[in-house]
């Protein structure tokens, strides 16, 4: 048991069990996600930065930590730092998604 | 760059458990190590985690042996590099 | 690593999208239609990463491997190094850690899955998959035992937990039998994992 917190991300030392060593190819949007983080990086200053990403990532809670895959977790954080940067607004966000399922039922 | 530590100087990582965002393994704090080298001067991402690229730190990288971090190894002669930045360290008297 | 450039997965003929797919869509076209940032942007990304891959890094092996001086400025600066080469590691910060016949090294990044992706592409599943982050800092042997991997008693593993600003890559000891060889030659033996440090370079044989 350890005596202070600890956060789910800080694995090291941590029992675990057999590592799975499958190769697995990037899907398109995952991709995506990836070049988006980069591409924000490049913008003067960054408007997310990596400490950033991974702070968001930190307090995404440990159940959603352990559920989501790994760019599932960093589109999440990206969301959550343009949210409260106000680049982005909930509204805004809903309103896209819906436009975007609209979009695909066509 | 005004480094407090020089490679080889003995160094403990603080015994320290504070909230937000921390680049110091929790396996490693209290532990005591060795400078192997100054890796330059970077923005301290306890305050970049948050939006402000205004505090920079000097990073280290500190060999521990794995013995002194995990009370036994797989060999004594086995150790693991660890990059800490600068308010993490005091010298290990 | 695919050698297929063609995104091999594209939205347009594949199921409908998942919560996070649609997510992603979402965020690109809005900061596009805020001038926040162009989607040209980063479409550029994509492709800058998938002209990125191990054989970057093998490139770097092989001549550390045929020279001597080389090498020391690799140890001494690895981004540095990288430029001669023409290679634009742009922004990383490389630490490069040589294997010799008393010291085996291998890199994990416990808090998060830091990789030198601008040298070796995308990491591989496993290296950010949490049974890798937590067991390669406390028992590494078992770790590289798994991926077939035996580090003799005599040599001592060196772990390096990729934790701020610095990226990491082994440099392999170049196999024997491989007197005179071409650097191109060389470079093929020179495997993603073995700059990890999860396996050796190949060697000759296995060409």
């Amino acid at each position: 048991m350890d005596s202070h917190p600890r956060g789910m991300h800080d694995l090291g030392g941590e029992p675990a069990g057999e590592i799975d060593r499958a190769e697995h190819q990037n899907d398109f949007w995952e991709q995506r996600v990836d070049a988006l983080m980069r591409a924000l990086g490049t913008l003067d200053p960054p408007l997310v930065r990596t400490d950033e990403l991974r702070r968001a990532i930190e307090g995404i809670g440990a159940d959603a930590y352990d559920s989501m895959s790994y760019y599932e977790r960093w589109i999440a954080a990206i969301t959550e730092v343009l949210l409260e940067k106000g680049v982005i607004s909930v509204n805004e966000l809903s309103g896209k998604i819906a436009e975007i399922e609209k979009r695909e039922a066509e | 760059m005004s480094a407090r530590f020089a490679p080889g100087d003995r160094v403990r990582v603080r015994e320290w458990f504070p909230p937000g965002h921390i680049r110091t393994p929790y396996y490693v704090r209290g532990k005591r190590g060795e400078i192997e080298r100054i890796c330059g001067r970077f923005n301290n991402p306890e305050r970049l985690a948050y939006g402000r690229a205004d505090d920079p730190k000097v990073l280290y990288r500190v060999r521990f042996a794995q013995t002194e971090v995990w009370g036994r190894a797989e060999r004594p002669s086995d150790t693991i590099d660890i990059e800490i930045y600068e308010h993490w360290l005091e010298p290990d008297k | 690593m695919s050698d297929d450039h063609d995104h091999p997965h594209h939205p347009e003929h594949h199921l409908p999208s998942s919560y996070h797919e649609k997510l992603t869509a979402a965020v690109i076209e809005l900061l596009a239609e805020k001038n926040v940032l162009p989607s040209e942007k980063v479409t550029a990304a994509i492709d800058i990463m998938d002209s990125r891959g191990p054989n970057l890094g093998a490139k770097v092996v092989a001549r550390a491997w045929v020279d001597p001086e080389f090498k020391k400025r690799l140890s001494a600066d690895g981004t540095k190094a990288c430029a001669e080469l023409g290679i634009d590691v742009g922004s990383l910060k490389l630490v490069v850690v040589e294997n010799t016949p008393q010291a085996h090294n291998v890199i994990v990044c416990t808090l998060c899955s830091c990789y030198p992706k601008m040298l070796l592409g995308i990491p591989p599943a496993w290296y950010k998959s949490k049974a890798y982050r937590s067991r390669t800092a406390r028992e590494p042997r078992k770790v590289l035992h798994e991926f077939g991997l035996h580090v003799n008693d005599g040599v001592a593993v060196r772990v390096h937990d990729s934790t701020a600003d610095m990226r990491y890559l082994v440099l392999p000891m170049r196999p024997s039998g491989t007197e005179g060889w071409s650097e191109d030659k060389l470079a093929e033996l020179v495997t993603r994992d073995s700059m990890i440090g999860v396996a050796q370079a190949n060697e000759p044989i296995a060409i």
